[in-house]
């Protein structure tokens, strides 16, 4: 595993490193003061190393790095989705059980790859019980709004994420000890798509695929973004148990879950009346605005993995 | 005070400052919004709404550490001089200053104590809602701000927006939720040449309203 790590992480410096130099190129080259568009892709790209180093970090600490780091990245979308929505004061023990209770749990059955309650414990029990809690303080005032958005956090934010770190749980016979990589896989080929949707999209987008939605999104974008990003699936072939076609396909399901993701966060951050989840990512926006295509993805992806390579 | 414990004072109060305003940070992501006036090292009085024991904290949090170590936030004696314990959380952990709502003697009026504070070339926080609100409204002005000005008519009124701290530490909560908080800082207020008390009041507190940066929403 040690070679194919090596691999990716001289793969990563050389993209970011060309990302640097030819954002540095266009800034000296354009004329000053900078577009936005041009100080945004700096912010951007800057944020990028700080993004690859800290899942680098993670990524030597193994099962432990990664369940830490994304219980955390659940802790930030959660307290993103959370702000953004509506709630009142009768729901203060709701909101702290989320926190408190809601992430820590679920990590730990991640942790203890106790699939049975891992997949349930969410969709299940927390979906039955936080209304029950809720109706029990007895405020009725917009009751269901309140409810559903607490579902939605909690399913976007911890469940759909925690399905990231839950691919060390499973078993793929031959690929015992190795299943970071499809971790590697799976965050590289998504957030490669995103890059490429915005990079296709700003050199030849056109048509607007959902204007209502998100303005950004064009069909050139999105068909040159998958089209790449399953080319780079099938060239990763070799840290996956995947052939070099079933890794292209896989990524491309990914990618398409991925792209659905952001046009879903684009639809409640507008209906929210926002541009951004947050200010957490310097350029990017917030957690969330980073993780929306992952969070599709993520579950999607360790089915599949689950229920055609594990015995 | 003898030097050593002076010390071990201003350590505390140092120790607990930074601490706070990293915690603040950890739960709320707290970030300023200036917005109409800059970060400064000019004496100021900070005026902004209320609705949690955590407010003064995210407002501070949001000053330079040199600015937070001569910024004092104003607080009811009846709550926090209720016991000892909490008596040395705020005025020797938090350096707050307790005022009375029932005060006797003329050394004990809140007014004469600001300006004592004020005249030491430090900064104030005050709430003039006068209490934590629990109401969606922003409470009427106590008259505060305005005799303060009038007393020192050089020292800029900065009106401060919190944002979503009443859904972060509600009144009668002990643990608060984590959710993300700005402070809008908005242009400095002043009492216009003959503008009476009542019409001032209003002013400022119509200004303070003005920052919020989502008035649509109603939590």
């Amino acid at each position: 595993m040690r070679h194919e790590i090596s691999i990716l992480i001289i793969g990563l410096f050389v993209v970011l490193s060309t990302a640097s130099v030819t954002a540095a190129i266009l800034s000296a080259r354009a004329p000053k003061p900078l577009s936005s568009t041009l100080v945004n892709l700096t912010q951007r790209i800057n944020a990028w190393w700080v993004m690859v180093a800290l899942m680098t970090v993670a990524f030597f600490f193994g099962r432990y790095g990664m369940t830490i780091l994304f219980a955390l990245i659940s802790f930030a979308a959660l307290r993103e989705f959370v702000t953004l929505t509506h709630s009142r004061r009768s729901d203060h023990w709701v909101l702290l059980g989320m926190f408190g209770i809601v992430i820590p749990f679920q990590y730990w059955l991640v942790w203890t790859a106790w699939y049975g309650l891992f997949v349930i414990f969410i969709p299940v029990y927390c979906f039955l019980l936080m209304p029950a809690i809720t109706a029990l303080h007895g405020d009725t005032e917009r009751f269901l709004e309140r409810v559903s958005a607490q579902q939605w956090a909690i399913m976007i934010s911890v469940y759909c994420v925690s399905h990231v770190p839950a691919l060390l749980t499973l078993n793929v016979p031959g690929f015992e000890g190795r299943n970071l990589l499809l971790i590697a896989f799976l965050i590289i080929v998504v957030q490669g798509s995103d890059v490429l949707q915005y990079i296709f999209g700003k050199l030849f987008g056109k048509h607007r695929f959902s204007p209502n939605v998100s303005p950004s999104k064009t069909w050139e974008g999105l068909i040159g973004g998958l089209v790449a990003s399953s080319l780079l699936g099938a060239l990763l072939a070799f840290i996956t148990p995947f052939s070099p076609l079933q890794a292209s396909a896989v990524a491309f399901i990914a990618c398409a879950m991925g792209f659905l993701g952001g046009l879903v966060a684009s639809a409640i951050k507008r209906d929210q009346g926002v541009k951004d989840w947050g200010h957490l990512i310097e350029g990017h926006g917030g957690m969330l605005d980073r993780t929306d295509s992952l969070v599709f993805a993520a579950p999607i992806f360790f089915h599949i993995v689950r229920y055609f390579w594990t015995v | 005070m003898s030097k050593l414990s002076l010390r071990t004072y201003t350590l505390l109060q140092t120790v607990t400052s930074v601490g706070l305003s990293a915690m603040a940070w950890a739960v709320t992501g707290v970030r300023p919004i200036w917005s109409g006036s800059e970060p400064s090292d000019r004496q100021r009085i900070y005026f902004a709404n209320h609705t949690s024991h955590g407010d003064f904290i995210l407002l501070s949090a949001c000053l330079s550490e040199a600015e937070r170590a001569k910024t004092h936030a104003i607080a009811a004696a009846e709550y926090w001089g209720k016991s000892r314990l909490r008596r040395f959380i705020a005025e020797d952990m938090l350096s707050s200053v307790l005022i009375s709502r029932t005060w006797t003697s003329e050394a004990e009026h809140p007014i004469s104590i600001m300006l004592s504070v004020l005249d030491q070339g430090h900064s104030l926080i005050i709430f003039p809602e006068g209490t934590r609100n629990t109401s969606d409204e922003l409470l009427p002005f106590r008259s505060g701000l305005y005799n303060l000005s009038m007393a020192r008519p050089d020292i800029e009124l900065i009106p401060c927006w919190i944002e979503n701290m009443s859904r972060v530490l509600p009144k009668g909560q002990f643990l608060p939720v984590p959710l993300l908080c700005r402070v809008v800082f908005g242009a400095p207020v002043a009492v216009a040449p003959g503008e009476e008390r009542r019409a001032f009041l209003q002013r400022a507190r119509a200004e303070l309203l003005a920052l919020n940066p989502r008035p649509d929403r109603d939590d």
